[in-house]
């Protein structure tokens, strides 16, 4: 055996024989699955007898998506096109009273023409469109989204929009005066049949907005609605030459508007009226139910009890004088250093990795049954959830063990490693706004909770993509990353110091 | 065999070692005594690597510590009796040094039973009695059968069985040809146990040698005679004897062992009542030699320090 393996194990039998440091760990995995999975939220899917199953339609990717718009349209056999002109997009938000809603539209209120498989939800589609405050956008398929010109629709600059189906392809285009055109992009909709329905549509998806208050930060927000005012519409190619007919789209699933939605024709001129979104769905304060990330909110505490001991198992050698012994037997300081570091951070994983486990398997059934829409996370996300959760709790036991290693007192050391890698976490999820705290996210150990990130962020999709709806402001392994930087710094210096410091 | 040669060491202002050189050979227990702050726990430290020195070499076995392969099968160390997780038991105390060696549980119980510690085994540290831990630590200090052992204060709060226990145990221990450092800030302790006597003040070595030849400096074979009468000084002088006259009827008589005494006074016919060999004892050694070197001695009145 060599000299690192039977350190190893020394460390090993160190860390099994005391009871406190056992039963922590068990404590920090029983702690995250308790909060897991006892009932905490409420919902209402399924609570209400047959019918009142949350029920999320389903894109053509197999995500769960957001459909619901008003649609006037006819059908189209084959290729053909429909040019027609945006000469306004107005709409209304809540206001401060429910029944008091005041003018204005949200940044992805859109407007504009689109080609659609059938009118169901969830059947795939491309559109071009004008939006609140995004320009003008050719989206398709519920997640794929392009950029035309930034500039919005006014009275005074309206906007042509034009759609062409040519086999399995969708042009969108877009002009000024109808007569220049630039392409804004060319889509392929899955599986798009022969006749299909197009026409024009409007949606605007519900309204968020944070709200930071003293004590607490949140959000407020709810349905709004958007009208777009449309003319010179002019459809070609193989149309039926059936009449516009108007529909909303999913219009009882995902909210009502705050308006009845309407449709208006002044001659040449049509005015649409429509709420919703056509977009994947997202959990948070402007999406619907609760993902993954909140099964496990116990992780923060679990991790409180991680890092004490993972500082103790250094501190409480320097305590007694036991850490001489220790370099006594073993006189290769790094040696210890990094022996302790594997032990603490094996044992934490292993204990992360069964809490977690349990947690995101059951939490969500626990959830489910209690009427909560939990939005599913793909196989490697949840993989990724649950090796995480495992990683930051060990790395983060790591680090305190490097404070405690240079540190050598157990309060000093614990209420760093508290400090520094739980409080940013904690103050992000509740007292601070959201650029400090996403800032913290950045630069903190706290930044590793980004493995706990189920639901993908989609910049077409308005959401308040904030720390405490389960979105953290860098990708998974960055945050990880950020975290294995500090263990490794704070390991860097615990090893000079060992060997430069008198024992 | 622990060889410390030259060692200097400073904390701050302080010198702690100031050119500390012995050996510990094989076969025989070495005292290390010295007043508080000679500088032996620092020496201890410095030979086990814990602390570095400033300039100077300790090694064991010819080789400095850092590089030795499974140190406790070199030498075998109790620093701290009270170096001890309180929540983890005797044996596994015992059992992660042993791992940390490449040794297993077998020469764990070895170890117990050779402290007497076997019935308290199983039990936490946390609760064990100052002597106890001593004996834990010594069980520590033995678990890799090492050749040399070096034991700061081992006798601190052990009871007097205790104190004789461990006195039999160190004896053996060197019986066995194993070489034993053996510290201690009261040399009583060391009397019948110690075969050498190293003794520091103020970081250095101020005695290095046998105890007999140490007894012998201080007492110098000298003898107290008592007697009425004056004959005895005359016929002691003659025979080459330096002879002190103590001023309470006795004569200190050096130079002259006491048999050649006896001898002189009975063919003289000198009456004399008693005849004693002036037995000094280490402690008086130690006392004399630390006379300079103790470092925290109260001051006398009117002295300036």
């Amino acid at each position: 055996m060599n000299a690192f393996a039977k350190t190893l194990r020394a460390e090993w039998t160190k860390f099994r024989t005391v009871r406190g440091w056992v039963i922590g760990t068990v404590t920090a995995a029983g702690v995250i699955m308790a909060l897991g999975l006892l009932p905490g939220l409420q919902g209402s899917c399924g609570k209400h007898g047959p019918g009142s199953e949350c029920v999320l339609p389903v894109g053509p990717g197999g995500e769960e998506v957001t459909d619901s718009f008003a649609f006037v349209h006819q059908p189209l056999a084959g290729d053909g096109s429909i040019t027609v002109r945006v000469t306004a997009l107005t709409g209304l938000l809540p206001g401060p009273n429910p029944d008091e809603p005041r003018p204005g539209v949200v940044p992805w209120a859109k407007a504009g023409l689109i080609v659609k498989a059938g009118t169901g939800q969830g059947s795939s589609y491309a559109a071009v469109m004008v939006t609140g405050d995004h320009g003008v956008r050719m989206q398709h398929d519920y997640t794929h989204d392009i950029a035309g010109s930034p500039s919005a629709v006014t009275a005074t600059a309206p906007r042509w929009l034009r759609l062409t189906r040519t086999g399995d392809t969708v042009t969108g285009a877009e002009s000024v005066d109808g007569s220049s055109w630039t392409t804004v992009g060319i889509a392929r909709p899955a599986g798009l049949p022969a006749t299909v329905e197009v026409g024009l549509f409007v949606t605007s998806p519900q309204y968020a907005e944070e709200v930071n208050e003293s004590l607490m930060s949140g959000a407020m927000g709810g349905p709004s609605q958007a009208t777009g005012t449309f003319d010179h519409l002019a459809p070609q190619g193989g149309w039926t030459g059936a009449a516009w007919q108007r529909d909303s789209i999913g219009a009882s699933s995902n909210g009502p508007a705050i308006r009845d939605s309407g449709f208006v024709r002044d001659g040449d001129v049509f005015r649409v009226t429509g709420s919703g979104d056509i977009a994947p769905a997202v959990p948070g304060a402007a999406g619907t139910g609760a993902s993954v990330t909140q099964t496990l909110v116990g992780t923060f505490v679990g991790l409180i009890v991680v890092v004490v001991v993972g500082a103790m198992f250094v501190t409480a050698e320097y305590r007694r004088g036991l850490i001489r012994t220790t370099l006594t037997a073993s006189p290769g300081r790094i040696r210890v250093l990094a022996a302790k570091a594997v032990v603490v951070g094996a044992v934490t994983f292993a204990a992360g990795l069964i809490a977690a486990a349990v947690v995101v398997v059951l939490g969500q059934r626990v959830l489910r049954s209690n009427g909560v829409y939990v939005h599913p996370a793909s196989t490697p996300a949840e993989l990724r959830i649950v090796a995480g959760t495992a990683a930051l709790l060990a790395v983060a036991a790591i680090l305190a063990l490097g404070l405690g290693s240079l540190l050598r007192r157990s309060v000093t050391a614990v209420t760093t490693a508290v400090v520094v890698i739980v409080l940013p976490y904690l103050l992000a999820m509740t007292v601070l706004p959201t650029d400090a705290a996403q800032w913290l996210l950045r630069v903190s150990p706290a930044a590793a909770f980004a493995l706990q990130q189920a639901a993908p962020e989609y910049p077409q999709v308005a959401n308040l993509y904030t720390p405490p709806n389960g979105y953290f402001p860098l990708p998974p392994w960055a945050g990880f990353a950020v975290l294995a930087g500090w263990t490794a710094l704070a390991l860097g210096a615990a090893a000079v110091m060992l060997r430069r410091r008198d024992a | 065999m622990i060889t410390v040669n030259g060692l200097r060491k400073r904390f701050g202002a302080t010198s702690a070692l100031d050119g500390m050189t012995f050996t510990v050979r094989p076969g025989q227990v070495t005292g290390f005594v010295g007043p508080n702050g000679a500088g032996k726990s620092t020496t201890m430290r410095v030979v086990l690597d814990l602390d570095a020195a400033d300039a100077g070499e300790a090694l064991v076995a010819g080789r400095p510590y850092r590089t030795l392969r499974n140190p406790l099968r070199h030498i075998g160390s109790l620093l701290d009796a009270a170096a001890l997780q309180p929540g983890r038991t005797a044996r596994n105390h015992l059992l992660w040094l042993a791992h940390s060696q490449g040794l297993g549980a077998r020469r764990v119980d070895e170890v117990l039973d050779q402290a007497g510690l076997l019935s308290v085994a199983r039990r936490r540290a946390g609760g064990f009695s100052l002597g106890m831990r001593q004996r834990l630590g010594i069980a520590a200090a033995l678990l890799g059968d090492p050749p040399a052992l070096m034991l700061d204060e081992p006798f601190n709060g052990m009871d007097p069985e205790g104190i004789i226990w461990m006195r039999r145990f160190l004896r053996a221990l060197a019986a066995e040809g194993r070489a034993v450092l053996v510290s201690s800030h009261l040399m009583s302790e060391l009397q019948d146990t110690a075969d050498h006597v190293v003794v520091a003040g103020r970081g250095k070595v101020i005695a290095d040698a046998s105890v007999a030849e140490l007894l012998a400096t201080v007492s110098g074979g000298r003898i107290t005679v008592r007697s009425s009468t004056a004959d005895a000084a005359v016929v002691l002088a003659e025979a080459g004897a330096s002879v002190t006259p103590a001023g309470d009827g006795t004569l200190t008589v050096a130079g002259l062992p006491a048999e050649t005494v006896v001898a002189l006074l009975n063919r003289h016919g000198v009456p004399f009542s008693e005849l004693a060999a002036h037995r000094a004892t280490l402690e008086d050694a130690y006392l004399e030699l630390t006379r300079d070197s103790v470092e925290y001695r109260a001051a006398t009145p009117g002295e300036v320090r």
